[in-house]
């Protein structure tokens, strides 16, 4: 995830200027042994640059959040692994029709996840019941259950609209200057 | 593609036309003592019978010598809300011995007893659970009849016709109670059902035709 500028909360490419607070915050540790940073920059850059999250797929949208995962996209690039357990995940990416039969376990899942958590909606069917929005039997919206964070729009969302997503969440996330959970 | 050769295709699909004749000519010379009445609609053999005599007629379909439909691909069942006997409890069957499928309809009425046809196809199990939970049909010696696909404690068979499509409750979680609780529908907007007619004029095939009725004929469209 690179050096991101702290003012502008926008990351600093690659080059002479990224170089220069490399090489300064080198020969801090080198001259010194620490570096000094504030504690919830410090806290948001470790939380945003290490968002795993929970392997929940419900339903076609789990194709495309897998494709995000694999090699094309490569959702580890940033960090994010996905975890089988929701007692290792950061987030947890709904990826799919929320039916009123599932909705109990996923709460559960939600419930078993450690603070902080954040929750990615994805596609219309999570976002507001979408094309079964009128059935007898899916949830209006995974809202309904559990606080969402980051609507992802789309029938399913392409592997690139869920990475923009959760692009998203972790710019949310640097903007939080809370440490302890909410 | 021309008219034989489509001929050709259909064949390939739904089996040989002459044999399918024979082969309704057997089912009816061995069924009569049931009351089996088979016929080939759209190329397909069907076969009516008695609700009461379901287990014995699928009994024979699979013994038979000639007929050998020893598998059963789907159990299913269709709502006429205006018929006395509402239901039609359909079974689809195949015989890979003579390529060949057969489908078996009874009719059953909403306070009739279906008898279970477990003991003949294990494969009905859950496809008769699927139809007590979606039409309520009652099948009579089943071994574990629950539902299978509706939430647990759902009132209702979603797929009859008087069933409200958005149902009665819908989900939420409650902060107080902290847990998923069940409310009475309540709709921000409701359901809009645009009715028009069908937008493909001039579309004919004898699957539409038959399906439509014999109401509609080919001339005065």
């Amino acid at each position: 995830m690179g050096v991101i500028d702290s003012a502008l909360e926008r990351p600093i490419p690659q080059g002479a200027d990224q170089d220069a607070i490399l090489r300064a915050v080198g020969s801090e540790i080198n001259n010194q042994g620490f570096v000094i940073a504030k504690a919830d920059k410090l806290f948001n850059w470790a939380r945003s640059g290490s968002l795993w999250p929970m392997t929940f797929g419900l339903a076609c949208c789990s194709i495309e959040m897998m494709h995000s995962a694999a090699s094309r996209y490569d959702m580890d690039r940033y960090g994010m692994l996905f975890r089988p357990s929701p007692r290792q995940s950061d987030v947890m990416i709904v990826a799919g029709t929320l039916t009123n039969k599932m909705a109990p376990a996923l709460r559960r899942v939600y419930d078993q996840m450690p603070e902080p958590r954040w929750v990615v909606s994805m596609g219309s069917c999570a976002n507001g019941g979408g094309y079964y929005h009128y059935s007898y039997a899916v949830v209006r919206g995974c809202d309904r259950i559990v606080p969402v964070d980051v609507y992802v729009p789309g029938c399913p969302p392409t592997a690139e609209a869920l990475i923009y997503g959760l692009l998203q969440l972790q710019k949310k996330i640097r903007r939080t200057a809370t440490i302890a959970r909410v | 593609m021309n008219e034989t050769e489509i001929m050709i295709k259909s064949d390939e699909v739904f089996g040989d036309q002459s044999s399918l004749e024979l082969m309704v000519v057997h089912l009816n010379n061995v069924g009569q003592s049931m009351g089996m009445t088979c016929g080939i609609v759209n190329r397909e053999i069907e076969v009516m019978v008695k609700v009461s005599d379901v287990v014995a007629a699928l009994t024979l379909l699979r013994e038979d010598r000639q007929a050998t439909f020893t598998q059963l691909i789907d159990l299913t069942a269709v709502d006429y809300p205006d018929r006395k006997s509402r239901f039609d409890i359909v079974y689809q069957l195949l015989s890979m011995q003579n390529n060949m499928r057969l489908r078996l309809v009874a009719k059953a009425s909403e306070v009739q007893m279906v008898p279970s046809v477990t003991g003949v196809f294990m494969a009905a199990n859950w496809a008769e659970r699927e139809v007590w939970d979606m039409f309520g049909i009652f099948f009579s010696g089943h071994p574990d009849l629950r539902r299978l696909l509706t939430d647990y404690g759902f009132e209702g068979h979603p797929l009859r016709k008087d069933f409200p499509l958005t149902g009665h409750v819908e989900v939420r979680y409650d902060d107080t109670q902290r847990r998923v609780i069940k409310e009475p529908v309540s709709l921000v907007q409701e359901f809009r059902d645009f009715d028009f007619l069908s937008p493909w004029e001039g579309m004919h095939s004898d699957l539409v035709d038959s399906a439509n009725g014999s109401g509609h004929d080919k001339t005065s469209k």
